[in-house]
Parts: structure tokens; sequence; C-alpha cells
């Protein structure tokens, strides 16, 4: 692949030849730099949209909607605010850690183990997209929340919801399909044939990230 | 740490190459951390996440509010992104790379937040009239 200052390739062949030959910038797995790539340009994503959200927030001239009491539920007789948040939250949180362990155990090349965890943490996103499913209904059928608006107060409140709560459910509900697609995998020895179990840790950083973006619209969406 | 490299190398699969198993040892003796080190930072993921659920049941108002919710936001990705991606152990360019970027998004959310007042203000003296 090294290419000799005399046989530099013109065109297009030259720049991924210029781009790769010998070059590695980053000392990692190329699944892994790619992935965090991604990661980087999806970070861009979601802060546009928090980004949004702060923008219509801030110029709009109704009331904005309460979110510790449309996201409250009143269990045995107990009005507890934001308490279905605080599960959806724990819930993540509990995923992220099985995902870190099975990411230890898959260097260990504990194949049973490492299967074991992730196919436990894709359950926990499975319940995560489950109650947030719940939600959306309460929030639909319920309070008659549109994108376009709402009977709780500034219209915005709908719109931002829904794009914003709907695009990191669809990353959830992807990395419930990824995980167990390589949780299978490992399950079925193709990493031990592979050699490597980069692949898990890969599929970990994606969902690390998805609880990373919880964290903000945690903070920003329920919180503010 | 030399024990733990070793079963890793008796545990690979006969055809591997003795040059990728080296090469791959040596990175997961680099990512290899004791599973107590995950569980103390679930913990403090989960106490965190208390702390700024308890900012909103006390309705904590004002900047005492604002202040609590971001250290405690700050706190929680830096963890994430530290521990759970190891982003701690990566090498300063990986680091550099993924990190310095998103600090341009502080100027747009800067100018999304002149242009929200604004446009508020706007709104205020056109419906006022």
């Amino acid at each position: 692949m090294s290419h000799e200052p005399a046989t530099l390739e013109p065109g297009f062949r030259g720049v991924t030849a210029d781009w790769s030959a010998d070059k590695q910038a980053f000392p990692v797995p190329w699944g892994k730099a790619m992935m965090w790539i991604f990661l980087l340009s999806d970070t861009f994503i979601f802060t546009c949209f928090l980004t949004s959200y702060m923008n219509v927030r801030m110029s709009t001239t109704e009331p904005w909607p309460n979110t510790a009491e449309v996201f409250a539920l009143t269990v045995g007789g107990h009005h507890i605010p934001l308490l279905l948040i605080a599960i959806m939250t724990m819930v993540l949180i509990t995923s992220s850690g099985t995902m870190a362990m099975a990411v230890n155990f898959g260097y260990r090349r504990d194949r049973k183990r490492t299967a074991a965890l992730m196919f436990v943490t894709a359950a926990l996103g499975l319940c995560f997209v489950g109650m947030q499913a719940f939600e959306w209904t309460k929030l639909i059928v319920d309070e008659g929340v549109r994108p376009w608006g709402n009977p709780l107060g500034a219209a915005q409140f709908g719109s931002s919801f829904f794009m914003i709560t709907g695009f990191h459910g669809l990353h959830v509900t992807g990395g419930v399909i990824y995980l167990s697609v390589v949780a299978a995998r490992v399950l079925s020895g193709f990493y031990d044939r592979k050699g490597t179990y980069e692949t898990v840790e890969v599929a970990g950083l994606y969902w690390h990230f998805v609880d990373l973006v919880w964290v903000f619209i945690f903070a920003f969406f329920y919180l503010w | 740490m030399a024990v733990r490299q070793h079963d890793i190398q008796a545990d690979a699969p006969e055809n591997h190459s003795p040059a990728h198993a080296a090469a791959h040892g040596a990175h997961a003796e680099g990512q290899q951390h004791p599973i107590k080190l995950y569980l103390w930072v679930w913990v403090l993921l989960f106490v965190f996440s208390a702390f700024s659920y308890m900012v909103d049941y006390f309705q904590l108002q004002g900047a005492l509010r604002w202040t609590l919710i971001l250290v405690f936001m700050v706190i929680k990705a830096s963890f994430i992104v530290a521990i759970f991606m190891h982003m701690a152990w990566e090498r300063l360019a990986l680091k550099l790379a993924i990190l310095v970027p998103p600090l341009s998004l502080l100027i747009l959310i800067g100018l999304m937040a002149i242009e929200g007042d604004y446009t508020f203000l706007t709104r205020l003296a056109w419906f006022a009239k």
C-alpha cells in the first residue's frame, strides 16, 4: 500500500491513497474511530434540536407547559411529579452500566457473560422505549398534545417534544436492534472466530452515547 | 495484569496469527479495568440523577436551579464519556478530534439565545399594539 513519491496516483484513487496509505492518525480499530466520528456528527444533530427548542421556548409569549406536572404519575393515591421520567432515566443508566460490563467481559473473551449482559442491555432499552410509547400515548390521547398545538400552553411544546424525544427514541430502538444482532453473534462464537471482540466495544460506544444524549434531554427539556 | 494478559492469549483461537494476537493483547490490556470501577460510576450516575430530580422536586428556582441542573448534567456526562466510553484512556489525538469540535456549538447556542430574546421582545412590541 505504500506509495513512492514518483508513483503518486492522480484523481480520486490518489485522494483515497493520500488519505489512507500508511497514515493512520488514530491507533484504534477503524470501527471504533468511525463510530466516534459518527457520534460526533450525531452530537451536532442533537445539539441543533436542543438549540432550536431553546430558541422557540425563549421567543414564545405563551406560557410553557409545566413539565413536572405534565409528566407526573399518580401511584397509590400519591401524586409524584416527573416520576415516569425519573424511572426512564434510571432504566437507561442501568442499561449503560450493564453495557460497560459487557464490554469489559468482551475484552476478557468471556463469550457467555458478554452476550448475557448485552441481552440485558437490549431488554432495558426495550423497556425504555415501552415507557416512551406509554408517555407519548398519554400526551397524545389524554392531554391532546399535537405538534402544532396543545391545550396546556405554548404550541411549540408539542413540536419540540415529539422531535427531540422521537429522535432519541429512534436511536434507542436502533440501538436495541444493533445490540441484539451483536449479542447473537457473540453467543454464536462469531467474534471468537474473528479473533477480536472490538465490535462489542463499538456497539457499547453507541449505546453510551444514547444514554449521554438523554442526560442533556433530561436537564434541558424536563427540568427547565 | 500479567496473569490476565496470559489468560487472553490462552483463550485466543488456534488460527490466530501471533502478531495480531500480540497487538490485540496489548490493546485489550490497555482497556482492562476492574468491574468495581464501572459499578462505582453506575452508583454515582444514580446519585447525581437523584440530585437532579430533587432540584425539581423541591421546586428550587432561579440561578440556583440552573447552576445545580447544569453542574449535575456536566458531571454525569463527564463520567459517561470518560469511564463508560473509555475516553480517559484514549490518546490525546482522538480526545482532541472528538471533544474540541462540539465547542463550536457554543457559538450557535449563543447566537440562537440572542435571536430568541430578540424575537421575544419583537413579539411583545407587536402584540402590545
